[in-house]
């Protein structure tokens, strides 16, 4: 009997002290998937590139994707909008400054405070690549640009007229899909971003996404090659299409999203299926390094924050030191902890000489660049704000 | 070595051509003219499609509903017309002026070259009212036309207030995006042709007319209307203008497609659209339609008051509403209706019509046949042309042959002098710009000499001249052949026409009633050309009859 006793004494001293080991682990899974996917600030590019009345559905579908981007947090500061043309003021639209995704004006999707940043003649394949790799000209403003870092997921929405291939741009010109795979490419290699979702609503748009060959992207289409994405449904007071199916039920599925859903993309993928959309929905995820059932709808089209909470004091002088100790040897004047001036001033005024000059690698290669023959440098963090016009040498970033 | 210059291939070729120029001839006159009716055949044609992408597929709700004040001021207008006795030009200002459009009036006047019999009109006056409504945000660059036609007695009142209550509906509406003109026009063809003419700054019919004080934009695309009574029971859509020029198909595809949403009968020709394509009443009557139209066309007549538009490159149709004591009756909301969606479609336009096609004949209102399958119809009639002509061409050579050959038997025909082919021609060319010129300037004197009105002298002298032209010594063992070239003249080939037209729209006429009407068919055709530019007549007197003159002498050269 007291053997009995012992035995399940000892079972219930092991459960009890078992308990909070499990629930420590159920701690840490959930941190460690709060972690998971290891960005910190999203971005959005919606481009409509379809101008002329009949295609007002292309710019309600964007309109629709930006409203629920919106409203899952994502700011206009890191929205870029671009459409072709203007339906709202369209003289042909019989309630002016709305744009109506549902019929019988159910929802404007235009709504008081859409930012549009290119509107009209400015949405244009290079001002689209543009903005995608970032070689923009220095005057171009903040709200033009895509500012996004190496730990930025980025949404990028595609509709209008497609084919096989390619991409129709305002009625005069294309983009290929090997185009926007070597605009990828290159917004892999300058590090523009941590995880890209690519998702296209026009006809065939599943070529589209054929040619992708950089990391960390996943594509959607509406159709696949051959299929031709419909339009949903008219509305009779306007006289025309309002939106394209695949946006609609995307539009309807989003709308049951909000900050703090788990839903994830194995749902995004079920969205319009044959039986509603008539056309077959396709997806590639093979570059993707993540399992899509442990992405979030929130990781790419809302603004979910991440927070960090540590009680440990970082101790950030250490790299700083080998500066310091440069910066008493000799007359190398440099400045350092300032962010990097939009024009080179600096090169200007201090008027240095090549070697004197302290060069930070901005290739991310793990090797150190030797600057003079005994120093070498580390290569630098990224500085937050950087610009990326070639025309100077890069100056070194502080910290 | 190639086809045609290696020797004996060549003599074997033209021997070929020359033996068989005639079955060849006959094969593809009658295979042109199989071809031309096979078209009419229901498999062969396609059906209409809209091409144009901006006037797309969805259709608007129509919310028209003042088809009975329509009515009530139809009659209001004829009261006003009787008073006047004329066009109301007061009360029309003062309608549309309440309407709120932008009113303005053009008078013109024209004196005819000679009295017109059909219509009754000599010395003509008139005033054109248009009132523009402008579209609220757009700029002012583009227009629509709707017109509707003053007409004297009790034609037409209901379709100039349905264009006032179209006028009075279109102005509450904010989706304009090009400005919309309500044009009614006196004296139907003579004042739309001075309003355009006014309205494009050009004066190539010699009239003389006020100038427009008011103008919208480059006109997109133009209706006109033609209402006659309150109770409508079909549609019919008339597309053939002047010098049978036509609209873009996608006009009537348009209108078809809007008789279709509402459920309104609409012919062409006056002729109800059949299913029965596999029977031979079917065949016939598509072949019927398509007939009616190749010979509206080649009368060169506008056969509505659009058809003056398309000069400009204006695509203008005229909507005719038919009362034919059928059970279905249409009212007159419906028509509104159908004209409401055509005016926003074309509102919808961004370009002018251009994705379809211009040279089409329709067997029916749903089914078409565009150029490229008539014309190889056309193509095998004139490759006999070219057959006879390398003919001629091969025998020329042959003499040459003959000498180079062996013993010329006779001495070598000598070739005719410049002068003795040139005279013919030179007369023959003559006597078709006497044709041209006479009748006109003859009429005075005509009426002096003969107990004839002018219109009578017009058209006698004419034939009078007609016949000078077969003049010549002939041969009586050429009787047969004279008689058989008279028959293909140009004069009995209107003849004809003028019969088989009559027996198409199933009024057939007897002997002496298609002679009156061909002798109207001529002065109209005068006058058409005086008046709006016709080029059948001149073609006729100065290409056609002299060809056909030098034949005729042809056939009598000694």
């Amino acid at each position: 009997m007291d053997y009995y006793n012992l035995l399940t004494t000892c079972a219930f001293i092991h459960l009890l002290v078992s308990i909070p080991y499990a629930y420590s682990n159920y701690v840490e899974n959930k941190a460690g998937q709060f972690f998971s996917s290891g960005h910190t600030n999203n971005w959005a590019v919606l481009v409509c590139t379809s101008r002329f009345w009949f295609n007002y559905r292309h710019v309600a579908n964007t309109l629709s994707v930006y409203r629920s981007v919106k409203r899952l947090g994502i700011p206009d500061s890191h929205i870029v909008l671009m459409l072709a043309d203007d339906m709202a003021c369209n003289y042909r639209n019989p309630k002016p400054a709305t744009v109506f995704s549902h019929k019988n004006m159910e929802l404007n999707v235009y709504g008081d405070d859409v930012e549009v940043d290119y509107r009209g003649y400015e949405v244009t394949v290079e001002n689209f690549l543009r903005v995608l790799t970032g070689r923009l000209p220095p005057s171009t403003p903040r709200s033009k640009r895509l500012l996004s870092d190496d730990r930025s997921n980025i949404l990028i929405y595609l509709t209008g007229h497609g084919g096989n291939g390619f991409l129709k741009f305002q009625d005069s010109e294309e983009i290929s899909n090997m185009e926007l795979a070597d605009a990828f490419e290159q917004m892999w290699q300058k590090r523009r971003y941590n995880e890209l979702l690519f998702i296209i609503d026009t006809c065939q748009g599943a070529s589209m996404y054929e040619r992708f060959y950089s990391p960390n992207l996943m594509a959607l289409a509406s159709s696949q090659v051959g299929e031709d994405s419909l339009s949903h449904q008219p509305d009779l007071a306007i006289g025309v299409h309002l939106m394209d199916k695949y946006t609609f039920y995307l539009l309807e599925f989003l709308e049951e999203v909000h900050p703090a859903s788990q839903a994830n993309m194995n749902d995004l993928f079920k969205v319009c299926p044959q039986s509603q959309c008539v056309s077959t929905p396709g997806h590639r995820t093979d570059l993707f390094q993540r399992n899509p059932g442990s992405v979030l709808i929130t990781d790419f089209f809302g603004s979910v924050r991440k927070v960090e909470i540590t009680k440990d004091t970082i101790n950030l002088t250490s790299s700083l030191k080998p500066l310091i100790q440069r910066s008493g040897s000799g007359d190398m004047q440099i400045e350092s902890l300032t962010y990097v001036d939009q024009l080179p001033v600096a090169e200007i005024i201090h008027q240095l000489t090549p070697d004197q000059f302290l060069v930070c690698s901005r290739r991310w290669t793990e090797q150190s660049v030797r600057v003079s023959p005994s120093v070498y440098v580390q290569p630098c963090e990224k500085p937050p704000y950087v610009d990326s016009s070639p025309s100077h040498a890069p100056l070194c970033c502080g910290g | 070595m190639g086809l045609l210059s290696d020797p004996n291939r060549r003599k074997a070729l033209t021997g070929l051509l020359t033996r068989l120029n005639t079955p060849i001839c006959i094969v593809c006159y009658l295979a042109g003219i199989v071809w031309f009716m096979g078209l009419a055949f229901e498999p062969f044609t396609l059906r209409t499609y809209m091409s144009e992408n901006a006037m797309g597929s969805t259709m608007v709700e129509e919310r028209f509903s003042s088809g009975e004040r329509a009515l009530s001021l139809a009659k209001e207008f004829d009261a006003h017309k009787r008073k006047a006795g004329g066009m109301p030009v007061e009360w029309l200002v003062k309608a549309m002026q309440s309407r709120g459009l932008e009113v303005f009036t053009q008078s013109f006047s024209r004196k005819l070259p000679f009295p017109d019999e059909n219509k009754e009109r000599y010395m003509v006056r008139g005033t054109n009212v248009y009132g523009i409504l402008r579209a609220p945000r757009a700029p002012r660059t583009e227009a629509l036309v709707i017109t509707a036609p003053c007409s004297p007695g009790n034609t037409n009142n209901q379709a100039v207030a349905l264009l006032l209550a179209l006028a009075q509906y279109f102005r509450n509406q904010i989706y304009w995006a090009k400005d919309i003109i309500f044009l009614v026009n006196e004296h139907d063809l003579i004042g739309t042709q001075a309003w355009l003419e006014g309205y494009h700054h050009t004066n190539i019919t010699g009239m003389e007319y006020s100038p427009l004080q008011g103008r919208a934009g480059s006109i997109q695309a133009a209706l006109s209307l033609e209402l006659s009574s309150d109770v409508i029971t079909s549609l019919d859509l008339v597309l053939e203008g002047l010098n049978g020029q036509l609209p873009n198909l996608d006009l009537a595809n348009l209108f078809y497609a809007f008789c279709q949403k509402l459920g309104v009968l609409c012919t062409i020709q006056g002729k109800l659209q059949r299913n029965d394509w596999d029977t031979a009443e079917g065949y016939t009557h598509a072949a019927q339609t398509m007939m009616l139209m190749v010979l509206k066309q080649a009368c060169g007549r506008s056969w509505g008051d659009h058809g003056l538009f398309l000069r400009y490159h204006i695509e203008a149709a005229s909507v005719r509403g038919i009362n034919s004591f059928r059970h279905y009756k249409t009212d007159a909301t419906t028509i509104g209706r159908l004209l409401e969606g055509m005016v926003r479609k074309l509102n919808n336009l961004l370009e002018r019509l251009h994705q379809s096609y211009f040279f089409y004949l329709l067997p029916s209102l749903s089914r078409f046949v565009s150029i490229g399958y008539y014309m190889p119809a056309f193509g095998l009639l004139a490759v006999i042309l070219l057959l006879r002509a390398l003919d001629l061409w091969v025998h020329l050579g042959a003499p040459a042959l003959a000498a180079v050959d062996g013993v010329t038997e006779a001495e070598q025909p000598s070739s005719p002098g410049v002068l003795t082919v040139l005279t013919p021609v030179v007369i023959s060319h003559l006597t078709g710009v006497a044709l041209y010129l006479l009748p006109v300037h003859l009429q005075e004197m005509a009426v002096e000499h003969f107990p004839v009105s002018e219109t009578e002298a017009v058209v006698l002298t004419a034939i009078a001249i007609y016949t000078a032209g077969l003049a010549l010594p002939h041969n009586t063992q050429r009787a047969l052949y004279a008689v058989v070239m008279v028959l293909l003249s140009p004069a009995f080939t209107i003849l004809y026409c003028v019969f088989i037209y009559q027996e198409l729209i199933e009024a057939p006429v007897s002997v002496s009633e298609g002679w009156m009407l061909f002798l109207s068919v001529i002065s109209q055709g005068i006058l058409d050309h005086a008046l709006y530019g016709s080029l059948v007549y001149p073609l006729l007197a100065l290409f056609i009859y002299p060809c056909w003159l030098m034949f005729w002498n042809i056939l009598f050269w000694n």
